[in-house]
């Protein structure tokens, strides 16, 4: 079973600055960490691993640094990692994303599965997974929240809808999303981390990739940023006082004059 | 209502060229994303087809491809159509698609333009509602095939239908279905995607979709276009807009598409569903919802939340923070990693409002926050504080709400 994890390096806080001169968020100095969704991507392609044989190998694209991102997934029981890291590739969107990602599993040996974290902690689109699988040509479902069964070829899993559960039957290789329901991450291994910082973790530039330049990065990029700012929170709660009885009284008096309830 | 017919005058008065300039290296027809340009006799030629979307302009390397605007008449509708994207469960329209309906027409008119709603189901009771609603026209797509909403269909009967009628845009609810078979049509289309939007408008000047998203959690809010390629695409929170009151005198055609199962081959199939019968009334379609959190202090506790949804006629909510204690199951969540919701009326009980919880809730009209920590950052996102004993003060509210 060769599974393909996709990760992202993200800051650690959601509590960003904004460079008001470039408009642009400030990332200097925020801790950065593995983004808390393809934790649980990568931990469910380690534990295949360990039922099924194969490898896991952890691609992310991002800043030289997204290298320390690929180390800790080694550290928590990834096999191999690539980086996917160029000048060019700045400033992505998710289109531009996908489709490096894209190129760059294309190079690789055979894959069955490819697993991605539903959504990123600081773009929050949810968008890379189901673009690469098309740009793949590769089945693909969303928000899994249970592998049923996994052998060659063929695949079910339970995900998610807003009515309850649907389980799904799919062939491999295919692309699957999945929640945070679906297992708890373990924590890193002494060898893990002894692993870590040995492994070899190759960058690939868009030459290695081969890569259309007017198709990565900013360049490539079919949506454009022009305005970033924080929401306006003009608001002030009116707290409501008395006691306990007053306190529900009002508050249901309030709630019914607005037509809330 | 005014019929965005545009293209074929674009098309006619082909204010598109290539220049001599052109090589015929093929460049601009992999850009293209309507399949409009062909290599003719060692040069591009465009097709009829096109709309002007300047993708081929920026993939050209030898920049022969130009397009002139010649000034437009005053009135003269000068875009592709304004799409929804009309999700259906169970043969019902789900309410997300009559707030993108009322948002759709309002950018329409804007556009001077016409608002379509396209569909796909199998005996859709309410697809002459979406006229009510404020389309000009609907597709219709029907077959039994189509009833479960298999993405691999959905996806690419929306890329055909894209690619004959070419909308300026293209819009859907950020539903769980929305959020994972758009990506993919965009993707195909090879056009640009901003999802979960909160705010959507039209650029008066460039005519272009000024969409609006919050991003980081909640905490940083980003307005986005796609300035070149078509159509523009985004998805949209759910009950974020408000829907208008179906006007039965609106007049629309509804057109049936076939279905064209043959050219597509689904890739997934659809077992079992396993309905979730926790929730009397589900999160995302609430009008209500009452959530409770770690100050609920155990499982039995969460009675008390479910006693207060069923005076409301709510649904019940939880912080993550509840559902990893284990107190109620993760489909309850609200928040960054659960889901996002946006009712009339949020009441948060014993939530102390983590910067994710807020992500989740914090669009919702009107937030109540009941806690007994007066700092508790859910007080600066609330409209009414109770702070206070949840245990005290949540049992009379019921005992008053039932009275």
């Amino acid at each position: 079973m060769n599974i393909i994890v996709c990760i992202k390096q993200v800051p650690k806080t959601a509590q960003v600055k904004i460079d008001s001169r470039t408009n642009t968020l400030i990332r200097q100095g925020v801790e950065s960490i593995i983004n808390p969704f393809d934790t649980y991507a990568l931990e469910e392609g380690v534990r295949l691993r360990e039922r099924h044989g194969g490898k896991v190998t952890v691609i992310s694209m991002g800043p030289p640094q997204a290298e320390t991102a690929l180390r800790e997934a080694i550290s928590l029981g990834a096999d191999e990692a690539i980086l996917l890291t160029d000048r060019a590739f700045a400033g992505a969107d998710t289109w531009a994303t996908a489709y490096t990602l894209s190129r760059a599993i294309m190079r690789l040996a055979t894959y069955d599965l490819i697993i991605c974290g539903r959504q990123t902690f600081d773009g929050d689109t949810g968008q890379v997974g189901p673009e690469l699988a098309e740009m793949l040509g590769i089945p693909f479902v969303a928000y899994v929240s249970a592998i049923e069964e996994i052998r060659d070829r063929y695949l079910r899993v339970r995900r998610m809808v807003e009515e309850g559960y649907e389980v799904i039957e799919t062939g491999l290789p295919a692309l699957i999303t999945v929640t945070k329901e679906i297992n708890q991450p373990r924590l890193p291994s002494l060898r893990g981390i002894m692993k870590s910082k040995s492994a070899p973790v190759p960058a690939w530039g868009a030459k290695e990739l081969d890569v259309d330049p007017s198709r990565v990065g900013l360049n490539g990029s079919a949506t454009q940023v022009i305005r970033i700012f924080f929401p306006e929170r003009t608001h002030q709660a009116e707290i409501i006082t008395g006691s306990p009885e007053e306190q529900a009284d009002r508050l249901v008096a309030k709630l019914r004059e607005a037509r809330l309830i | 209502m005014p019929q965005g017919n545009s293209m074929e005058e674009n098309a006619s008065s082909r204010y598109i060229q290539v220049g001599e300039e052109c090589t015929g290296c093929g460049l601009c027809t992999f850009a293209c994303p309507f399949g409009q340009i062909q290599i003719t006799g060692g040069r591009a030629v465009i097709g009829e087809g096109c709309n002007l979307c300047g993708a081929c302009v920026k993939a050209c390397g030898q920049r022969a491809i130009s397009i002139t605007a010649p000034e437009k008449k005053a009135g003269e509708s000068s875009q592709g159509e304004v799409w929804v994207f009309a999700e259906q469960h169970q043969g019902t329209i789900r309410n997300a698609t009559y707030e993108l309906l009322a948002k759709g027409r309002e950018l329409a008119d804007k556009l001077n333009t016409g608002l379509v709603a396209v569909c796909f189901g199998d005996n859709v009771v309410d697809a002459g509602s979406l006229i009510a609603h404020g389309a000009d026209k609907v597709y219709l797509v029907e077959s039994a095939d189509l009833a479960t909403n298999q993405e691999d269909y959905l996806t690419y009967e929306m890329v055909r239908l894209i690619k004959e009628h070419r909308p300026a845009v293209v819009l859907a609810a950020a539903t769980m279905l929305g959020r994972a078979f758009i990506p993919r049509v965009a993707a195909i289309l090879n056009t640009g995607l901003t999802a979960d939007c909160t705010g959507l408008d039209i650029d008066p000047e460039r005519h272009l979709l000024i969409q609006t998203r919050p991003t980081f959690g909640g905490n940083v809010m980003a307005t986005i276009i796609c300035p070149e390629r078509r159509p523009q695409m985004a998805t949209v929170r759910p009950r974020v807009f408000r829907k208008n009151p179906p006007d039965s005198g609106r007049r629309g055609e509804v057109i049936r598409v076939d279905f064209r199962k043959e050219a597509i081959t689904a890739k997934t199939r659809l077992l079992s569903f396993i309905a979730d019968i926790t929730d009397k009334v589900k999160l995302e379609d609430a009008d209500i919802i009452v959530s409770g959190g770690r100050g609920l202090g155990k499982a039995e506790n969460f009675s008390l939340i479910a006693e207060l949804a069923g005076v409301l006629g709510a649904a019940v909510g939880a912080s993550r923070a509840a559902v990893d204690e284990g107190w109620i199951p993760y489909s309850h969540q609200v928040g960054q990693t659960g889901k996002t919701v946006s009712p009339r009326l949020y009441i948060a009980c014993g939530i102390s409002g983590a910067i994710q919880h807020l992500a989740g809730m914090q669009t919702s009209e009107c937030i109540v926050a009941i806690n007994n920590n007066p700092d508790a950052p859910i007080f600066q996102v609330a409209h009414y504080g109770i702070v206070g004993d949840l245990f005290q003060v949540v049992p009379l509210l019921i005992r008053k709400l039932k009275g």
